[in-house]
C-alpha cells in the first residue's frame, strides 16, 4: 500500500512550472501558499523515488533562492540526489548544494566521495558539475581533499574542463594554501595556453591572488608582460593591468617596463573598459611616468565631456585618483568638474565636490567658494542632511579667509536666515549658526541689516540650542552697532570707507538710516530680547542683558539728537568704541600658528626640566616620609593625601584667602630664592599667588609649583607599577589556529608557499623541471601523508612545515631580485 | 565538532567569536552586519523586476539565508529609485553594485571598490545576450518558467566569482548539450512511468 502511495504520489507531483504558475495566481495568500508548497516538498522529499526527491528539491531551491525559504534541513537530501546516475537530478542536487550549503552545514563532508568520483567522471558535464560546486563550497577539508583531483583536471585536454578547474584553484588556494605546492606550476604553465578562455580564466585568478599579495608574484611578470602586449582580449588585459598595477607599486622599474605597452592599448582601444582600465592603472601606479600621465589625463576628459554618465562618474573618479599626487590634472579639468557639481545623479555630485576640495588654490579660491557657497546653501536644504556641522564650519572657514566671497556669503545667509520652517530641523542648526554668525561679522555687505535682524529674533528661535540662540543675539548686537554707525555717520558728509569700496551697490541702503529706522529696529531688538533675560541659560541672557543694557544706555540720547542737539555725545562714542570692538576682522588660525610668535626676551626655555624634577624631590621627601613606607603608592596612600592636603587648606582659608599661609609663605620665598629661574617676573608675583589662593578649591595644594611635582611623581611610579594589557591565550587548543584575530591569517601560509613553488623559476630550465617535479612529488605525498594523519594531531605537523617554509622562503627571496633584473634589461 | 566550531570561527573573520572579551564594539557590529567575503571579483548577482520581485539570486561570496534577504531588500530598495538617466554604479557598504536595466528587470553585480565597473557591464551585456541566444528574444517570463536554466547559463559564465567564458556561441552548445542529457533521461523516464500508468489503469 505504501509503495502505491508514493507511486501516486511522484504521479501526480507538482513540477516546478506547476509551482510557478500556483505562486503567480496566489497573489493574495502568496505566502501561505508557499508555506503550503514547503509541506508537499517536505513529505515528497522523504519518498525514495530519487527523481520525485530530486523534483522536490529543485522546488525547494526556486523557492528558497526567490523567496527566502529556509532550505538547510534538506541538506542530506540534496547529497542523496547528487548520488543520482541521471545527469538531470545530478545537476538540481549540485545546483541546491551550492547555493544551501555552508562551510558549517554538517553533512558537508558526506560529499567528499561523490565530488571525488565526479571529478573523475569521463563526462565532461558532470565534471563540471562538480567543479562548480566545490568553487562555491569548498570548506578546507573538501579542498584539502580534492586537491589532487583538481590539479589532475588542470591538465585536462578539454579547455571546458580545465577553465572550471583553474577557477576552482583559487577557492582551494584560499581555503587549503598547501595546495599552492601542487598546483600552481600547472597554474602558471596555463598562462602560456593558446587557448583564449583559458588564459582568461587563468589571468583572472593571477589577478586575484596578486591583489591579496603582490610580492610573491613578481617572478611571474615576464609571462604577464607577454599577455599584456599579445592579447586582443579586453577582459584578459583589464585583469593583467590589474596585476600590474599592484606590480609596479613594488618594482619601480616595472613601471617604466609596462608604461609603453599600456599607452599602446590606451590609444588603440575602442573598449572604454579596457581604457578605464589603463587610466587608472596609469594613475595609481604609474604615475611618474609623463608621458602615460599625460595621455591618460587627456582621455579623463574626453571621459569627463561625455553624455554617458557612466562615462562622467568614472572621469571625476579617475581625477580623485591622481588629484593627490597631480593636482594640474584636477585643475585642467575644472570646467568639467563645476559642472558636474550640478548634475542630477548623486553619485557624480558626490566626486565632483571631492575634487572641488582637492583643488582649491590661492588663484581660484573665490571663483570655488563661490560656486560653494551656492551648492552649499542647496545641499543645506536637503531635509535630514547629516553633514550640516561640514557645511557650517566650511561657511564660516571660507568667509573668514576669503574677502571676495562674503558678499555672496552674507546674501546665502540671509535666505537661509530669512526661511523659518529651516528651524524647526535640526540637521539644520549648525548650518544657521554659521550663517547667524556670517550675517552678524560681515553685515557691512548685507543690504537689509533690518531684515536680518528680523529674521534673528523671530520667534520661532526659539527652537534653537541655547549654545546658537547666544551667536543669534550677538549678531543682532552687531547689526544694531552697525546700523547705528551708519546713522550717526549719515549726517557727516563721509561714510565708513570699508563700506564703499566693497559694497558699491550696498552702500546706499545702508547710509540711509532715518530716526524712525533705527529706533524701529531698536524697538523690535528690544522686545525681542527682553523675554530673554530671564531665560534659563547664562550665555543667552548674558548676551540678552549685553545687547538691552547697551540699546538702554543710549536710547534716550539718540531720541535727544533727533530734537537737534550737538552730536558729540558720549552716545556717539560709544558707538564708536563698540564698532571698533567689532571691527577688527577675525581671521583663521593656522595650526602652525604657534611657531610664529616670536621668543620673548629673557624667556628661558630650557630643553631638559630634568633638575626641576630635583626640585620637586625636595617638596616630595617630607610627604612621601610622614606619609608612606613603600615604594609605590597605593590608593589608599593617595586618600590620605588629599585628606592632608585638605586640613592645610582649610588651615589656609581660615588664616587668608588671598595670601599663603605663613608658614607655606616662607617655604615659597625660601625655594624662590634657590630656583628663581622658575618663577614668572616679579610684579606678576602677586596675580600669581592670588590665582593660586582661589584656585585652592582644585588644586588642593598651596604652592603652585608643588603640584606639578607632587602629582607628577606618583603617576610615574603608577606606570611603571601597573603592567601593559597583555593578551592572554584563552587555550592551549588555539595554537593550530592562526591566533591572529586579522582577515589575512590565510595569506602567509599562502604566500609563503607561492613563493616556494615560484622559486624554481629563477633557475635555469633543467633545474626548474627537476624542481617542479621534485615539488610536484613532496607534494603529492604530503598530501597523502596528510590524509593518513587526518585523525592524528595537527600540532607537530604544522610546526614541522613551517620550518620548511621558512627554509624556502630565504631561498626564494635570495633567487627572486636576479629574476627580475634579467626581464628588465 | 572542534572541525565545526573552527570553521565558524574562521568563517566569521577578525576572530570575534572566539575573542570577544578583548574586542572593541566597532567590531561588533562588523560581525553582524556582513561576513569575510572570499577573494572573488564577483560577490553575487541579483536580478530584480522593477516591481521589486526577486527573479534569480547567486552568491559567490558566503551570506547566510538572513543577510541575503537583508541585501536585497536594502539594494532593491536603492536601484528600483534611481532615476533612468543615472550612472549605473552604487556605492553600497564599501561594495560597488553595477546594475542595468533590460526591459523590465534589473541586473545587479556586486564588486569590489577597485574592480572594473565598466567590465561588469559588460559581463551583464554578455549574460543577457547568451540568454537572448536561448531562450530567443527573452524575456522576464522565460526567466520566471525556466530559473534553473538561467542558473546554469549563469554558472557557464562565472565560476568562483569570476569569468570564465567569453564566447557565447560556446555557453550556448554546453547548455544545449547539458540539456539533451536532460532530456534522454527524461524520455526514459517518462515512457517508463507511462507503461506504470498504464498497467495501474
Amino acid at each position: 500500500m505504501a509503495s502505491s502511495n508514493s507511486l501516486m504520489d511522484s504521479l501526480f507531483q507538482r513540477s516546478l512550472e506547476d509551482l510557478i504558475k500556483g505562486i503567480r495566481l496566489h497573489l493574495l495568500g502568496e505566502s501561505s501558499f508557499i508555506s503550503k508548497s514547503v509541506d508537499e516538498i517536505r513529505s515528497e522529499i522523504k519518498l525514495t523515488d530519487l527523481s520525485t526527491k530530486s523534483i522536490a528539491l529543485q522546488k525547494l531551491s526556486y523557492l528558497a533562492a526567490l523567496h527566502g525559504v529556509d532550505m538547510s534541513w534538506a541538506a542530506f537530501h540534496a547529497v542523496e540526489v547528487v548520488s543520482s546516475s541521471r545527469f538531470g537530478d545530478k545537476r538540481i542536487g549540485y545546483h541546491a548544494i551550492a547555493q544551501s550549503f555552508s562551510d558549517q552545514t554538517p553533512v558537508l563532508l558526506l560529499i567528499t566521495n561523490q565530488l571525488r568520483k565526479d571529478l573523475n567522471s569521463s563526462n565532461e558535464y558532470e565534471v563540471s558539475l562538480a567543479l562548480e560546486c566545490l568553487s562555491r563550497i569548498g570548506a578546507d577539508d573538501l579542498a584539502r581533499d580534492l586537491t589532487s583531483e583538481v590539479f589532475t583536471l588542470l591538465g585536462s585536454s578539454k579547455a571546458f574542463v580545465r577553465k572550471k578547474a583553474i577557477g576552482v584553484v583559487l577557492r582551494v588556494f584560499d581555503k587549503y594554501p598547501d595546495a599552492v605546492k601542487v598546483c600552481l606550476k600547472r597554474l602558471v604553465e596555463n598562462l602560456d595556453s593558446s587557448d583564449p578562455h583559458i588564459l582568461s580564466a587563468v589571468v583572472g585568478v593571477f589577478c586575484e591572488l596578486t591583489t591579496k599579495d603582490p610580492r610573491s608574484y613578481l617572478p611571474l611578470a615576464p609571462e604577464f608582460y607577454k599577455i599584456l602586449v599579445d592579447s586582443r582580449n579586453n577582459w584578459v588585459l583589464i585583469k593583467v593591468l590589474k596585476i600590474f598595477a599592484k606590480l609596479a607599486l613594488i618594482e619601480p622599474r616595472l613601471a617604466k617596463k609596462v608604461a609603453d605597452p599600456i599607452c599602446e592599448h590606451m590609444r588603440r582601444t575602442v573598449g572604454k573598459s579596457l581604457l578605464f582600465e589603463c587610466i587608472r592603472t596609469v594613475l595609481s601606479s604609474l604615475s611618474d611616468q609623463e608621458s602615460a600621465l599625460k595621455l591618460a589625463v587627456a582621455k579623463i576628459r574626453d571621459f569627463l565631456v561625455d553624455d554617458d554618465p557612466n562615462l562622467k562618474y568614472l572621469g571625476l573618479h579617475a581625477l580623485s585618483i591622481v588629484a593627490p599626487k597631480h593636482l594640474w590634472a584636477v585643475l585642467e579639468n575644472n570646467e568639467a568638474v563645476v559642472k558636474a557639481l550640478s548634475d542630477e545623479d548623486l553619485n557624480v555630485k558626490l566626486e565632483a565636490l571631492h575634487l572641488l576640495m582637492a583643488m582649491v588654490n590661492e588663484e581660484n579660491v573665490s571663483e570655488i567658494s563661490r560656486i560653494l557657497m551656492n551648492y552649499a546653501r542647496e545641499m543645506a536644504r536637503i531635509p535630514h542632511c547629516q553633514r550640516g556641522q561640514e557645511i557650517g564650519h566650511q561657511m564660516i572657514d571660507i568667509g573668514t579667509r576669503i574677502k571676495d566671497v562674503r558678499l555672496e556669503l552674507v546674501r546665502v545667509s540671509r535666505s537661509l536666515l530669512i526661511d523659518p520652517a529651516l528651524l524647526g530641523n535640526q540637521f539644520m542648526h549648525p548650518i544657521l549658526s554659521a550663517a547667524a554668525w556670517a550675517s552678524g561679522e560681515y553685515v557691512e555687505f548685507s543690504k537689509t541689516p533690518y531684515e536680518i535682524a528680523e529674521a534673528l529674533l523671530q520667534p520661532r528661535t526659539s527652537l534653537l540650542p541655547p549654545s546658537i540662540r547666544a551667536i543669534y543675539i550677538h549678531s543682532t548686537f552687531k547689526i544694531l552697532v552697525f546700523s547705528l554707525r551708519g546713522y550717526f555717520t549719515a549726517q557727516e558728509p563721509i561714510s565708513p570707507p570699508l563700506v564703499q569700496e566693497s559694497t558699491s551697490s550696498g552702500s546706499s541702503a545702508v547710509n540711509c538710516f532715518t530716526y524712525k529706522s533705527i529706533s524701529s529696529l531698536m524697538n523690535m531688538i528690544e522686545l525681542g530680547l527682553r523675554s530673554l533675560s530671564g531665560t534659563l541659560d547664562v550665555e543667552v541672557q548674558e548676551r540678552a542683558k549685553n545687547v538691552l543694557g547697551f540699546i538702554g544706555m543710549i536710547e534716550h540720547e539718540i531720541a535727544e539728537k533727533v530734537t537737534g542737539q550737538d552730536n558729540e555725545t558720549a552716545v556717539s562714542s560709544a558707538i564708536v568704541f563698540m564698532e571698533d570692538v567689532f571691527s577688527d576682522e577675525l581671521g583663521p588660525v593656522s595650526s602652525t600658528a604657534q611657531e610664529k610668535v616670536p621668543l620673548p626676551d629673557g624667556l628661558e626655555i630650557k630643553e631638559n626640566l630634568e633638575d626641576l624634577q630635583e626640585i620637586c624631590g625636595e617638596f616630595l621627601k617630607p610627604i612621601f616620609e610622614s606619609n608612606s613606607n613603600t615604594n609605590s603608592f597605593s590608593a589608599s596612600d593617595k586618600i590620605s593625601f588629599s585628606v592632608t592636603k585638605l586640613s592645610i587648606r582649610d588651615q589656609q582659608e581660615a588664616s587668608s584667602s588671598s595670601s599663603p599661609p605663613p608658614e607655606s609663605a616662607s617655604l615659597l620665598a625660601e625655594h624662590r630664592k634657590r630656583h628663581d629661574l622658575y618663577y614668572l617676573s616679579s610684579q606678576k608675583k602677586d596675580e600669581h599667588n592670588d590665582s593660586n589662593g582661589n584656585n585652592n578649591t582644585l588644586n588642593e595644594y598651596p604652592p603652585a609649583n608643588e603640584i606639578s611635582g607632587d602629582s607628577f611623581n606618583p603617576k610615574k611610579k603608577m606606570n611603571q607599577s601597573k603592567p601593559r594589557p597583555v593578551v592572554v591565550k584563552l587555550d592551549e587548543g588555539d595554537d593550530d589556529l592562526k591566533t591572529k584575530p586579522n582577515a589575512s591569517s590565510n595569506d602567509e601560509p599562502l604566500s609563503r608557499a607561492i613563493q616556494t613553488a615560484l622559486m624554481g623559476k629563477g633557475m635555469g630550465k633543467e633545474r626548474e623541471k627537476d624542481n617542479h617535479e621534485k615539488i610536484l612529488d613532496s607534494g603529492i605525498k604530503e598530501q597523502s601523508s596528510g590524509k593518513e594523519k587526518k585523525t592524528k594531531k595537527k600540532n607537530g605537523e604544522k610546526s614541522s612545515k613551517h620550518r620548511s617554509r621558512r627554509r624556502s622562503d630565504k631561498e626564494a627571496s635570495a633567487a627572486k631580485p636576479v629574476e627580475i633584473v634579467d626581464f628588465l634589461l | 565538532l572542534t572541525v565545526l566550531s573552527k570553521e565558524k570561527t574562521k568563517h566569521f573573520g577578525f576572530g570575534c567569536e572566539r575573542r570577544e572579551g578583548i574586542i572593541s564594539g566597532r567590531f561588533f557590529c562588523y560581525r553582524f552586519v556582513y561576513v569575510v567575503s572570499y577573494e572573488t571579483m564577483i560577490h553575487f548577482v541579483l536580478l530584480v523586476s522593477r516591481q521589486g520581485k526577486v527573479r534569480l539570486t547567486k552568491w559567490y561570496s558566503p551570506y547566510a539565508q538572513k543577510e541575503r534577504s537583508k541585501v536585497i531588500r536594502e539594494l532593491s530598495g536603492v536601484i528600483l529609485n534611481r532615476g533612468p538617466k543615472l550612472c549605473n554604479f552604487v556605492e553600497w557598504r564599501g561594495y560597488k553594485v553595477v546594475y542595468k536595466r533590460y526591459a523590465s528587470l534589473y541586473f545587479c553585480m556586486c564588486i569590489d571598490q577597485e574592480d572594473n565597473e565598466l567590465e561588469v557591464l559588460e559581463i551583464i551585456h554578455h549574460y543577457v545576450e547568451i540568454l537572448d541566444r536561448y531562450f530567443g528574444s527573452v524575456c522576464e517570463l522565460d526567466l520566471i518558467f525556466n530559473f534553473h536554466k538561467a542558473y546554469y547559463i549563469l554558472d557557464e559564465l562565472l565560476i568562483a566569482g569570476e569569468l570564465q567564458e567569453s564566447s557565447k556561441k560556446t555557453v550556448a552548445r554546453i547548455i544545449s548539450a547539458q540539456d539533451q542529457l536532460v532530456e534522454v533521461a527524461k524520455e526514459e523516464a517518462s515512457s517508463i512511468s507511462n507503461i506504470i500508468a498504464q498497467a495501474t489503469k
